[in-house]
């Protein structure tokens, strides 16, 4: 954890030097923080879903909406947001909760398409494909001081505080006895319910939390880019947080989604420089990792660390 | 303690089980034998909440928990190991006892709290030393072994176990049939078994099913005397 911030903590000092730019420090943020609040749904609780983006893009909606015409402030729009986020996902929770596995996932499918549905038909609120433009970056209300955000350094404080209070939260959820529960369901679910645990509450919960975090990185989102557009709802933006959480090693790792995020976004601006079809060797590359190495990059790791210090060991 | 009131089931047009009647003291060992198919698991699964029954009652100390979810009649004190085997596979044997306690689960929804605690259990079923091996790393008469600690560390008052000794050879099961001998002189245990060398070991009273229904009971005694039980199968292992 001290080396994911020491990394985000330091970027824009040397982000430059490498010739990338702070911007997609922020963006990365974003897409970690939306990643690890879906691993607690799928590496956590063994629950698929295809959907997620749907909540992401509700909180960005949310945050925009807030702003417009509920009340400029920073922290209400983030808020707005988050519960938003967190709202939508209690409400599917409550009918795909009884369910596992392939319906699950089926199920969640269904209810992403119904959001990104409503966001391009819903004109009057939404503004259809053009989705909500001009959505200001609020200055931080801090009571005693208030920061703009104006500048894109500022911006990637702010996301940057946002991102370790997140990460924090997160990790002391997934090792707290409530993540210990979620885990053993993933495990056995039958046991799980023989041995008085409410099964069916937990997922829920699970998926709430999870939504709710989705939301959060969906506010964030719109505040980087200053819009929020039903795209990001699609059941092709949901795929790509699954790809990052497997592709980073979800399954094994809590730290699976960051290393996920980051190559993903990598690839994209290093690869994207030379190739349109970028996509196409990200999605082989997790093709073939699915294949050989479904424990993802995280697996790879813990398995070179293992190998070393079998080799180090005295036998 | 226990009983089981003229119990119905039927999958489709499938009837398991027939007008099955049964009581379980308090103190005793009751033991649920038969062949294969003969509705014993369903039994199981009607009494622990995961089936409901078509019709009849199910209850415990006076109270009616017919249909009630299977969490519910864990909290009431009553638990289950399984035939088949169901353990938290990547969860070490502590955490898979530990994740059992009453206290786990009181504090499951717990944000700030520790998954820890102590407990007995894994001394008991005989897996000290092996706290920290993950479940699936067991040998297969270990995670017999487990699979009812993972049932012994809710503290039950009622215990059933479905048939324990499946799959295992002549040491591990004189092994479990210690265990449960040690057991039963603090739980209430009802038994399914096809070993019957190993029940009439056992058991203070015995049901025997066949076809959904119960077509004998009795003490071990009564049922080495019993004709149907002589004549059939079961009688021959008895000798």
């Amino acid at each position: 954890m001290l080396v994911l911030f020491a990394v985000f903590g330091t970027l824009p000092a040397w982000i430059g030097a490498i010739g990338l730019y702070p911007y997609l420090g922020v963006e990365v943020m974003v897409w970690i923080i939306f990643g690890l609040g879906f691993n607690l749904l799928l590496g956590y609780a063994g629950l698929p879903s295809f959907g997620h983006g749907a909540y992401f893009g509700v909180g960005a909606y949310a945050f925009g909406l807030a702003q417009f015409h509920l009340y400029p402030n920073l922290w209400i729009c983030l808020a707005a947001a988050t519960l938003a986020g967190g709202i939508a996902g209690a409400l599917v929770a409550l009918f795909i909760s009884h369910r596992r596995g392939i319906y699950y996932a089926l199920l969640t499918i269904a209810f992403g398409q119904i959001f990104w549905f409503v966001a391009v038909k819903w004109h009057s609120v939404t503004r259809g494909e053009d989705g909500l433009l001009n959505i200001k970056r609020l200055s931080v209300e801090l009571g005693f001081a208030s920061f703009s955000l104006a500048s894109l350094q500022a911006l990637y404080w702010f996301a940057f505080a946002v991102f370790v209070v997140t990460v924090i939260f997160l990790w002391r959820l997934v090792n707290s006895p409530f993540g210990r529960v979620l885990a053993a369901i993933k495990q056995n679910e039958t046991r799980a319910r023989f041995v008085g645990y409410n099964v069916w509450l937990y997922k829920w919960l699970a998926f709430t939390l999870s939504a709710l975090i989705a939301g959060l990185a969906g506010g964030l989102f719109a505040l980087a880019q200053q819009s929020a557009y039903p795209n990001v709802m699609s059941l092709q933006q949901s795929g790509f947080v699954v790809m990052m959480t497997l592709v980073g090693g979800g399954l094994v790792s809590f730290w699976g989604p960051v290393l996920g995020a980051v190559l993903f976004f990598v690839a994209r601006d290093l690869l994207g420089a030379y190739t349109e079809a970028w996509l196409l060797w990200y999605g082989l590359l997790f093709m073939a990792l699915v294949l050989f190495k479904p424990e993802g990059l995280a697996g790879m790791f813990s398995q070179i660390g293992r190998r070393n210090v079998r080799r180090t060991a005295p036998a | 303690m226990f009983a089981a009131q003229h119990l119905h089931k039927r999958f489709g047009h499938q009837v398991v089980l027939e007008d099955v009647s049964m009581t379980f003291e308090q103190g005793r060992l009751s033991g649920i034998m038969g062949p294969n198919g003969a509705g014993k698991t369903t039994c199981f699964n009607l009494l622990t909440g995961r089936y409901r029954p078509d019709r009849g009652r199910v209850l415990f100390e006076g109270r009616d928990i017919t249909g009630l979810p299977p969490r519910a009649i864990a909290r009431l004190g009553i638990s289950r190991s399984f035939q088949v085997m169901n353990l938290f596979d990547d969860y070490s044997a502590l955490d898979n006892v530990l994740i059992a306690t009453p206290e786990m689960r009181e504090k499951g929804y717990s944000f700030f709290g520790r998954f820890d605690g102590t407990t007995d259990v894994l001394q008991r079923v005989g897996l000290a030393g092996k706290e920290h091996v993950r479940a699936k790393d067991l040998s297969y008469g270990d995670r017999r072994a487990l699979e009812i600690g993972v049932a012994l560390a809710a503290r039950p008052r009622l215990l059933f176990l479905d048939e324990p000794t499946a799959g295992l050879g002549t040491d591990a099961t004189a092994r479990i049939a210690r265990l449960i001998a040690e057991l039963k002189r603090a739980i209430t245990i009802v038994l399914i078994e096809h070993d019957m060398k190993f029940l009439f070991g056992l058991a203070d009273h015995i049901y025997v099913m066949h076809w959904g229904q119960v077509i004998a009971q009795g003490s071990p005694a009564e049922l080495r005397a019993n004709p149907w039980v002589q004549r059939s199968n079961l009688g021959n292992v008895v000798d």
